[in-house]
């Protein structure tokens, strides 16, 4: 395990060196433009960044961490919960995954005005986008970690005499762990980006509506700021997400 | 030799540990039953092996055995009571360990006792402790599954069997994925767990020596579709050990059987040939 992080680290240091070759180019040539309402400098977003650290820390982070622990709250209880029922019974798998595959058809960027008429400024406008966001990969990831739940381990339990409770909770609980845990890892950036744009398309606060608001303003570094921050928690809680599986799937690629 | 047997069971007041009547089997896929008006015993505490080509029926005997199949005809009876309805009524050992990777060694073997839920927790711990001790593995329940070697899973995963509480175990090619060396070691070891525990035992086998060393009588499975089993006793006395496979009455078998499975092996392809040769 340990010799297994330590070499994700070593492969990190190409990314990393990547990253710093991107940055400085962005701010020499932030610098030569000089327009920080087109492209503002990197050090001019950090420099926003910490000017605005009241607003967007006490205020507009909080209000769309709200909406994305909601809209991860309602995704994972709908999409492991049709997973489940997809799984164990046929007909709801023929009548639902038609259904799940279709509300990934919706351009769900056009149809979000309509739920603010629907909810308002309310939080429910915005955790409807995101959870359309991000239900989809953890129905569909968890579907599959079931449906490859191995056949001779099912039959095993059938041996023993197991009943269908049993096989579900001592069997394909635990063996769809990994998928679950894979679909949570894109499903929480994805969460953060939905509710990022609910709040682009109508809100009071949070960071997609700061952002937005800043672009009228044409503050250039202003618009980056609060993004940054939407990647940095994205990153964040997909960390913890991560370190989550590592705690729980403690076995896992031993199958 | 199979009239000897007959009235020879007729005799036994005891019901058999297996019986299939009169047992048809047809899957869904084929156009003939795999299975047709089978019949054959096992008496308690036999050790039966049934050999037979790949792809001839074997393993869908034992799943009928085991339930995970359902027969169209007949009857198959353990211990006198016709396998119906919901209690399982044999210990099955796969081809593979099948350890769950999330439960450690112990958990594993304690997981049959567990779904029964008869048992209180300190009577699986202390069964379970006996079962490791009993294949080798004292020691070893609290480590995961992938910390062993591969002969040392499939002994946790025959302890595993045991604790089904059944009397008659399958045993589907249990030591087929092992190297070799392990595999001659398991077999040695699987017969002393037989003598000590007195279990009957039905073992799958593709290894006529396998069957030769380890059975006290041979179903060979000569035909495809299957309607009869060939019941071959094997002359060699107990304790066996590498050696009894030098002995001639080994070798007049081995190469007995091997004859009639290649014989089988013939008929089946021409067939094969002459059914393609008429759908194009």
């Amino acid at each position: 395990m340990r010799s297994g992080r330590s070499g994700t680290r070593a492969a990190n240091l190409p990314a990393a060196v990547l990253v710093f070759i991107l940055l400085v180019f962005w701010q020499a040539s932030a610098m030569k433009l000089d327009a920080a309402y087109i492209l503002p400098s990197p050090t001019q977003i950090l420099r926003k960044l910490y000017e605005l650290r009241g607003p967007l820390f006490t205020a507009h982070l909080p209000a769309t961490m709200r909406v994305v622990g909601i809209s991860l709250a309602i995704s994972v209880v709908l999409g492991a919960g049709l997973a489940v029922l997809m799984e164990e019974s046929e007909a709801c798998a023929h009548a639902l995954y038609p259904l799940v595959i279709a509300s990934q058809t919706i351009p769900t960027t056009a149809l979000a005005p309509l739920f603010v008429l629907w909810f308002g400024y309310s939080v429910w406008s915005k955790v409807l986008v995101s959870v359309l966001f991000t239900f989809f990969p953890i129905t569909i990831t968890v579907y599959d970690g079931f449906r490859s739940v191995r056949t001779e381990m099912k039959e095993l339990m059938f041996t023993f005499g197991a009943s269908r409770a049993q096989v579900f909770f001592k069997l394909k609980v635990p063996a769809v762990l990994p998928a679950f845990f894979s679909a949570m890892k894109m499903a929480v950036p994805l969460s953060v980006v939905g509710a990022a744009i609910g709040e682009w398309l109508g809100a009071q606060s949070g960071l997609g509506y700061f952002s937005r608001r800043m672009m009228t303003q044409l503050d250039g570094a202003g618009v980056f700021a609060p993004v940054i921050l939407l990647s940095a928690s994205a990153l964040i809680l997909t960390g913890i997400v991560a370190v989550l599986e590592r705690w729980f799937v403690y076995w896992r690629g031993d199958v | 030799m199979t009239a000897k047997e007959e009235t020879l069971l007729a005799g036994e007041g005891e019901p058999c540990a297996l019986e299939f009547r009169d047992v048809r089997f047809q899957y869904d896929s084929e156009d003939f039953s795999i299975i047709d008006r089978l019949s054959f015993r096992v008496r308690k505490g036999e050790f039966v092996s049934v050999i037979g080509a790949s792809g001839c029926g074997k393993s869908t005997v034992f799943r009928l055995v085991n339930r995970l199949l359902v027969p169209a005809e007949g009857t198959i009876l353990v211990n006198g009571e016709p396998v119906t309805g919901k209690n399982q009524c044999c210990g099955y050992m796969p081809q593979q360990d099948l350890l769950f990777p999330w439960r450690t060694v112990a958990e594993n073997v304690r997981l049959p006792m567990e779904i029964r839920g008869t048992f209180t927790m300190e009577e699986m711990e202390r069964k379970t402790e006996e079962a490791l001790r009993s294949v080798g593995l004292d020691g070893w329940g609290n480590k995961a599954p992938k910390e062993l070697s591969g002969g040392m899973r499939q002994r946790a995963a025959f302890a595993r069997t045991l604790l089904t509480g059944q009397d008659l175990l399958l045993l589907d090619e249990p030591f087929s994925a092992l190297d070799y060396l392990t595999r001659v070691s398991m077999r040695e070891w699987l017969l002393k767990q037989w003598e000590k525990e007195r279990k009957t035992v039905l073992f799958i086998t593709h290894d006529v020596e396998e069957a030769i060393f380890l059975s006290t009588r041979i179903l060979a499975a000569e035909a495809s579709p299957v309607t009869h089993l060939r019941s071959v006793d094997v002359p060699l006395p107990y304790p066996r050990t590498i050696k009894s496979l030098a002995e001639p009455e080994a070798i007049r078998l081995k190469e007995a059987l091997i004859g009639l499975l290649r014989r089988q092996e013939r008929a089946d392809r021409p067939q094969d040939d002459a059914a393609g040769g008429g759908a194009s």
